[in-house]
């Protein structure tokens, strides 16, 4: 992660609600210089409506924004002509490609406006397309144009909502590229707004967690994964849950937790208290359940579980195994590995999961 | 003959011209505006496409007589008396298809333009630009509704040869006359004047650029 700068955009106490139900609580959020901040929530979570309140499209019911320090608010131009946006499907304008991306320099003096125009077009490879009309365009240049349409502003801040939302799975993958690589040189800072845990692993330095319009953890994308707060944001960021765990024993930060009818030596998580025999949620990410040959113990993970295999589901390159057997767990591993392993429905399995990939939440906290 | 194709035209266009400086402003007011009894102020404009010219008429005339409340201004059996029907004639057709063009163009693209730094009304402006088609078509159905109808002309300008006997009028004269071949003459130079005019319009929404925002692929 790069060095944090000044704060750029940043919010406190934000609140909007619609009919008596409030859709963004935010306490506080900043965006730095340098840095990409993503907004990670599901669909409903309040993260467009935040995206809108933080571009001034609509107005906040409580709290402020404040943009290099002075406050904004809808209908401020001067911030407005600051940032810019991208949104989930491009709108783009009628015209060239050439006429979108010049749609915002309005007033820039023609030589530099060419200059600006023709560096944002090479910089995301749309040189060719410049004088295209945009209904020619595929759905990956469009959106491609959208963002340089934005990045020729050279913003203080680019946010952006669900960019790839509407792209297919080739195609994000070289937005993302495109947007990682010239979203850090043409904007100050940026905020993504996704639903897509792949797009915030993917380009953020830092990443917050959104759920029911609040933001439940926010830390680098390593902090959520190696320890996220609560079962959601475990469950956000690619975790699996075991739902139905009673604590059977306690032993020094670690807690033996009945699932089913076998148990798991797990970690608690940070601030976590329990009890035995309460009622708890284990998460665990799948690619950290180890598999070998059936019997073969003795290794260092203290959870090694002799399991059968009741799902095989291939997964990109992975393949996604489900084992039964006292416990039900999901692993992911790679093809040469089942191949290698003689994995197929109702063979025999010995999987082994380290006490430090279990991680161990009260089940009253919300899932 | 060529007095009556000038005023048809000069008549149909400047009532188009002014139903269009309201409805289209107006269209573009309702497209944005959420409020109470929309619903039903939409269907009314819909309905005011089954208006009946000569109902219009009625009203006009009733407006503009002696004894009606602008009876003073002296406007009955005059260009300016027919003006005005055929612009309350072309009114809904205007606002109606215009407003149904600009609803077709997302919202969004007004909160696009935005989020580029553009101004309010030059957000709004970029809207209207992406409907253009529609607007004009919107042009085109007003004008076609107001230079084809007869029954207000007659009534408010009284088909008074060298004032106020325009295209319609002349037609309906001829029939009755059992002039037959002078009637289709000026039913066929009709056409050929909605042509026209319709084509010229077509052109100067094309000459520019190309139409509707682009939502790209879902």
């Amino acid at each position: 992660m790069r060095q944090p700068g000044a704060v750029v955009l940043e919010c406190e106490g934000l609140r909007r609600r619609y009919n008596g139900t409030t859709v963004v609580d935010v306490d506080h959020l900043e965006l730095r210089t340098g840095e990409v901040l993503a907004v990670l929530g599901p669909n409903g979570s309040g993260k467009s409506t935040l995206f809108r309140l933080l571009m001034l499209l609509e107005h906040a019911d409580e709290g402020a924004i404040r943009l290099n320090g002075r406050q904004i608010k809808v209908g401020d131009r001067e911030a407005l002509a600051r940032m810019a946006g991208v949104f989930q499907r491009p709108y783009l304008f009628s015209g060239t490609v050439q006429g979108n991306i010049e749609y915002g320099l309005k007033g820039i003096e023609p030589a530099i406006r060419r200059a600006r125009v023709e560096r944002v077009l090479e910089e995301l490879s749309l040189s060719a397309l410049a004088g295209a009309d945009v209904r020619a365009l595929s759905g990956g240049e469009a959106q491609r144009v959208a963002l340089a349409r934005a990045l020729v502003l050279e913003p203080d801040v680019l946010l952006l909502d669900e960019p790839t939302a509407t792209l297919d799975v080739t195609i994000q993958r070289r937005f993302r590229e495109d947007l990682g690589r010239v979203a850090r040189r043409r904007a100050r800072a940026v905020l993504l707004i996704t639903h897509d845990a792949a797009d915030a692993f993917a380009l953020a330095d830092r990443i917050a967690v959104m759920q029911r319009g609040r933001i439940v953890q926010l830390g680098t994308p390593e902090q959520l994964v190696l320890d996220p707060r609560t079962p959601f944001v475990a469950a956000f960021t690619g975790a699996e849950l075991l739902l139905d765990g009673h604590v059977s024993a306690l032993d020094d930060g670690l807690a033996q937790v009945r699932v089913g009818s076998g148990s798991l030596w797990c970690t608690l998580a940070p601030e976590t208290t329990v009890a035995l025999g309460q009622p708890v949620h284990v998460a665990y990410r799948p690619e950290d359940v180890a598999l070998s040959r059936p019997g073969v113990h003795g290794t260092s993970a203290r959870n090694t579980i002799d399991l059968r295999v009741v799902g095989i589901a291939p997964a990109g390159g992975l393949v996604r195994v489900s084992l039964t057997g006292g416990i039900g767990l999901v692993t992911s591993i790679t093809r040469l590995s089942a191949q290698n392993l003689n994995i197929e429905l109702g063979s025999e399995i010995t999987a082994h999961l380290k006490v430090a990939a279990l991680r161990v939440f009260e089940s009253g906290e919300a899932k | 003959m060529g007095d009556v194709v000038r005023l048809s035209l000069f008549v149909s266009l400047t009532a188009v011209a002014i139903a269009s400086a309201i409805a289209i402003p107006l269209a573009s007011f309702v497209s944005v505006s959420r409020f109470r009894g929309r619903n039903i102020l939409v269907a009314l404009i819909y309905t005011g496409f089954a208006l009946p010219p000569v109902v219009v008429g009625l009203f006009v005339y009733m407006l503009l007589s002696r004894s009606g409340p602008l009876g003073g201004l002296d406007l009955l059996f005059t260009p300016t008396a027919m003006i005005l029907s055929q612009a309350i004639i072309s009114f809904p057709y205007v606002l109606g298809v215009s407003l149904a063009a600009i609803e077709a163009i997302p919202a969004e693209v007004v909160l696009q333009a935005r989020a580029l730094g553009a101004s309010r009304w030059r957000a709004i402006y970029t809207r209207l630009r992406e409907a253009r088609f529609g607007i004009v078509a919107s042009v085109v159905a007003g004008f076609g509704a107001a230079i084809s109808e007869v029954g207000s002309v007659l009534l408010v300008g009284g088909n008074v040869q060298g004032e106020t006997r325009v295209l319609t009028g002349t037609i309906m004269l001829e029939t009755r006359r059992g002039n037959f071949g002078p009637a289709i003459a000026m039913g066929l130079i009709l056409l050929g004047l909605v042509f026209m005019v319709n084509a010229a319009l077509m052109f100067l929404s094309k000459s520019g650029s190309t139409p509707r925002a682009r939502e790209g692929q879902r």
